[in-house]
């Protein structure tokens, strides 16, 4: 049973918001007392999803599910999806403009960072339908 | 060492004051943002020319102590706004990013490693 549900909408293609929601998850789950490795684990996590999402998806959704051993963060958009899931998940790869990497972003590190600070990491992607990622950090390691 | 600490050696000026008294306990140097979300230590003091919002919130994710604006980057005035509503510390400092680094170096003291996780 989830002892806590979030649920936060995030807006396409507005780079002044994004980090809106990874901020409130970070603030519900200080607020909680869930240890500061886990918040900074799960803040790393879901403000990449939530980068993602802004400039490759036109925005989408976060829900997250605190359970009394772990927490699980869901990402899901109607983007364009991703061809290649494989190659999307090796660092340093990116299709993000010129423009979006001038604001720093664009390292091709999203996703690597998201499967890197969380311990169970699962990537859907149809091309035309969305992309789906489901992320689970433990409590109790 | 605390934020504090760091504004004379640094001749730096202050963009935003939220917690001087914040320990520092490394440094770290980059630009990309994804790279320092995945790799900069909590707590630590970043060097970087990023001054837009999206740096300040990268900070506040990923727990870092202060930014400080390498060469006197600038720093946009929605990014002084995060700062202030986020509590985040920022400087900014003539110094080049590396040289910056090694003066937050010396002062975390001989024996510190450069990187710490």
């Amino acid at each position: 049973m989830n002892v806590l549900e979030l649920h936060y909408d995030v807006p396409g293609d507005d780079f002044t918001r994004a980090g809106e929601a990874s901020s409130a998850i970070k603030n519900k789950l200080k607020q909680m007392g869930i240890s500061p490795d886990v918040i900074r684990n799960i803040a790393i996590a879901t403000y990449e999803g939530e980068i993602n999402m802004v400039i490759h998806a036109n925005g989408g959704t976060i829900d997250v599910f605190v359970g009394a051993d772990a927490i699980t963060m869901m990402l899901k958009d109607t983007g364009a999806g991703i061809p290649d899931t494989e190659l999307a998940m090796r660092e340093g790869y990116t299709t993000a403009k010129e423009e979006i990497r001038s604001l720093g972003f664009g390292a091709g590190m999203g996703l690597p960072n998201m499967k890197k600070y969380t311990d169970e990491f699962e990537l859907k992607s149809e091309v035309g339908v969305g992309t789906q990622v489901t992320m689970k950090v433990y409590l109790n390691k | 060492m605390k934020v504090k600490d760091l504004i004379k050696k640094l001749e730096a000026e202050v963009i935003n004051e939220a917690d001087f008294g914040r320990e520092v306990t490394s440094v770290y140097c980059c630009d990309l943002l994804s790279w320092v979300m995945g790799r900069a230590p909590s707590d630590c003091a970043w060097l970087t020319v990023m001054g837009n919002m999206n740096a300040v919130a990268v900070s506040v994710l990923a727990d870092i102590s202060v930014i400080i604006l390498a060469e006197n980057a600038a720093c946009d005035q929605p990014a002084i706004s995060k700062a202030i509503e986020q509590g985040v510390n920022v400087l900014k400092t003539s110094l080049p990013a590396f040289e910056a680094g090694l003066i937050v170096h010396e002062l975390l003291g001989a024996g510190v490693p450069l990187r710490k996780n």
